[in-house]
């Protein structure tokens, strides 16, 4: 599905990804661990094509695709989604027009028909209360006024009506409470299919206890230091970053 | 976040050519170039004017020679050749007026369908009275006699002239008065042809009353004059829209619109001015300096600005209200893009002059490119009027760090029982929005229509629903090929 080689990233002249290699395959969850700055958000924008972020060497190849090539909302055509760490607001659109047009817009990418206005309310109707969200925040501004988890949980029902074929999810988790973490992962265990891969990018083991990965990497330096399965994720919350002899605020 | 280089680029790479800038070829009657007493005469006569209108044109001709172009607004522009000008153009075919839709010239009828104002749809579909004014000459009024069983009128300015001179001269000038300002004095002499609404007492307009306004032949000013009198406890939605063909020379519009509204009478004013705006290195382009008033005389009348301007080289333009019955309402919305080279100097006046009077001002301004977007408004409480309340909301948007936003209120009162609010902002589209929205699929375009229009909502909501529409198009038309 997902195939990294020797990526390198520069943000502003400075490089943060410093040869990252990464393959995930159609049916895998991975999750990167990492201390603070050591490049996780860089390398989900890197993947999706943030302006600013500057591939200066590697490649990064989707479905066979060179990914690199193509524009952001092209890499969301071709089924990536980025959870944001700090979804941002945009008064005045509000989620259901906001959805309607993105998931029109991928479907047009895709050369598929626009979706009737009815079959698109019967959908978010539903993936809205799969995440218990309350339908009356469909009518609401994107993201405006929304809690940490309000707007966590909006990512998930965005995700939700998208349902793309790759997920990376940037600290999705992070600044939630249990109820909100468990909707979160529910979200996530959803999308989870033979066909579908995610990245599940995540300070602390908590939710590693709820979307239980395949594979667990660690981030740092801009490298991933060391792989394993879930139990590498456990022995880290046991021993901290130091146990494994990386300097958490060396970044 | 401010918006990075590569962002503006990438939609400058997809700028869109303006939509309606094409030129139709129709036999025209011009009056000489320039302007003089011979000029104005030949206009009056060509209208069939009574001689107290001929009158009232040549003083204000007379008085517009003395006057001098002001120049207080933030606007940079090379200032017209007044001598240089055609002041009447009309279609020929007009010369024998066509007595129903068959009979207009089917050129004609196929400019408005490039426009999208099929007018056999209109009539069939909306329900919508289009009156249009072509260049000149008002070529076609529909639903007129449906309006007339409810005793409404509405016909061309120069048929009220002849038709209803009792109205005509009670208020002709009496809101936007002759001597008024350089561009209304102007119009006041040589205006060509225009809209005259009248509603009677107790009457509801059964229908949204429309005009499209045209631009078509080269070096033709348009000075297009409305008057809309709502008498007591009457209603009317009023909508307006412009477009001008391509061309690489300024064209200048000087319209003048007054609005009397009488007790308990409300009237809806919406217009959707996209003008040509010139090209992308700023030539050519509409001059648009306009006045427009509304006069509520009425206790308990209102009276609803609402216009979206995204044309227009240069935009000079505040519609006003003066709140002279008691408990008179006044409201401003507006959503003025500019982008490329485009200047607009836009706001309102809010005149309270009766008790317990309120006004509403809602601005959304956004500017990209090489644009400058002035909000300028006035705020005045006269000294009696008493408990008066004024809440003014002035927001704008930067596309790219080329661009300028500037807020210049003016808030005078004489009455210390007045409220008055003023909240500003200005804001830019971040690269996290663009980026939010582009990862969710959509493209540039798409995201930054999005964006605007959602800044603009507040404004856009007051818009009747068939221009609504519309609207929401142009937002994103005129701003392909700015951001960042």
């Amino acid at each position: 599905m997902l195939e990294i080689k020797n990526l390198h990233v520069e943000v502003q002249g400075k490089e943060i990804l410093k040869g990252l290699n990464l393959t995930i395959n159609k049916g895998e969850v991975h999750a990167i661990m990492g201390p603070n700055g050591a490049g996780k958000s860089t390398l989900a924008y890197a993947i999706c094509g943030k302006q600013g972020y500057e591939i200066t060497k590697g490649s990064v190849t989707f479905k066979g695709k060179d990914f690199l090539e193509l524009e952001p909302n092209e890499r969301a055509g071709e089924g990536a989604f980025l959870g944001f760490q700090y979804p941002v607001e945009i008064p005045g659109v509000s989620n259901m027009v906001f959805l309607k047009t993105a998931l029109n817009s991928v479907r047009k990418y895709r050369g598929e028909e626009e979706l009737a206005a009815v079959d698109f309310l019967k959908l978010i109707r539903a993936k809205a209360a799969e995440l218990e969200m309350d339908p009356e925040m469909l009518k609401r501004a994107v993201n405006v006024g929304f809690s940490g988890g309000e707007k966590k949980r909006n990512e998930m029902v965005q995700m939700a009506v998208l349902d793309p074929a790759f997920c990376v999810l940037d600290e999705t988790d992070s600044g939630l409470d249990i109820d909100a973490l468990r909707i979160v992962a529910d979200g996530i265990n959803r999308l989870r299919s033979p066909e579908k891969s995610s990245l599940v990018i995540t300070h602390y083991q908590r939710l590693l206890d709820y979307v239980v990965p395949d594979f667990v990497h660690v981030l740092a330096d801009g490298k991933i230091v060391k792989s394993g399965d879930k139990t590498l994720a456990q022995k880290l919350e046991k021993d901290g970053y130091a146990g494994l002899g990386i300097n958490e605020n060396a970044a | 976040m401010v918006s990075t280089l590569e962002t503006r680029q990438a939609v400058e790479e997809v700028a869109g050519e303006y939509k309606y800038g094409f030129v139709t070829d129709i036999e025209t009657v011009k009056a000489p170039k320039g302007l003089s007493e011979e000029v104005i005469r030949f206009i009056s006569a060509k209208k069939d004017e009574p001689e107290w209108l001929l009158e009232w044109r040549l003083k204000a001709y007379r008085r517009w020679l003395k006057l001098e172009e002001p120049d207080w607004a933030m606007l940079d522009y090379v200032k017209p050749d007044f001598n240089d000008i055609y002041y009447y153009a009309a279609p020929k075919s007009a010369d024998d007026k066509p007595k129903s839709l068959d009979e207009v010239d089917p050129e004609l009828l196929r400019v408005y369908e490039k426009l999208g104002i099929s007018l056999q749809e209109q009539e069939v579909l909306s329900g919508v009275a289009v009156d249009i004014v072509f260049d000149s000459v008002s070529v076609a009024t529909t639903f007129r006699e449906a309006l007339k069983e409810r005793g409404v009128i509405f016909c061309s300015i120069s048929e009220a002239a002849r038709d209803y001179p009792q109205l005509m001269r009670k208020y002709l000038g009496s809101v936007v008065p002759a001597a008024d300002n350089f561009y209304a004095t102007l119009n006041s002499a040589v205006f060509t042809d225009g809209t005259f609404v009248y509603i009677p007492k107790g009457v509801r307009c059964p229908m949204e009353l429309s005009t499209y306004f045209r631009i078509n032949e080269a070096n033709t000013g348009q000075f297009e004059r409305t008057l809309i009198i709502a008498d007591d406890d009457s209603y009317v939605s009023y909508l307006e829209g412009c477009t001008a063909p391509m061309r690489d020379e300024n064209q200048l519009h000087a319209a003048v619109v007054e609005i009397v509204v009488l007790d308990n009478a409300e009237v809806k004013y919406s217009t959707v001015q996209n003008w040509y705006p010139g090209n992308k290195e700023g030539i050519g382009g509409i001059y648009n300096f306009v006045t427009k008033r509304a006069a509520c005389r009425g206790i308990n009348s209102k009276v609803s600005w609402t216009q979206v301007e995204t044309g227009s080289a240069i935009t000079w333009k505040y519609p006003s209200c003066i709140l002279q019955g008691d408990n008179s309402v006044g409201e401003f919305y507006s959503v003025a893009i500019t982008n490329n080279y485009q200047q607009a100097d836009t706001g309102t006046k809010m005149i309270h002059i009766g008790k317990n009077t309120s006004s509403t001002i809602i601005s959304k301004g956004i500017s990209a490119g090489k644009a400058q977007n002035i909000y300028r408004g006035l705020v005045k409480v006269m000294p009696n009027a008493e408990n008066t309340r004024n809440f003014t909301q002035c927001d704008s948007l930067l596309i790219g760090d080329e661009c300028g936003a500037h807020t210049v209120p003016y808030i005078e009162v004489k009455n210390p029982t007045a409220q008055i609010e003023h909240e500003a902002t200005t804001s830019k589209i971040s690269d996290e929005q663009l980026f939010y929205c582009l990862q969710r699929g959509l493209d540039v375009e798409e995201s930054v229509s999005l964006i605007v229009n959602g800044f603009c909502k507040d404004v856009m909501k007051q818009l009747p629903m068939e221009f609504a529409v519309e609207a929401q198009k142009l937002l994103g038309i005129s701003l392909e090929g700015s951001v960042g």
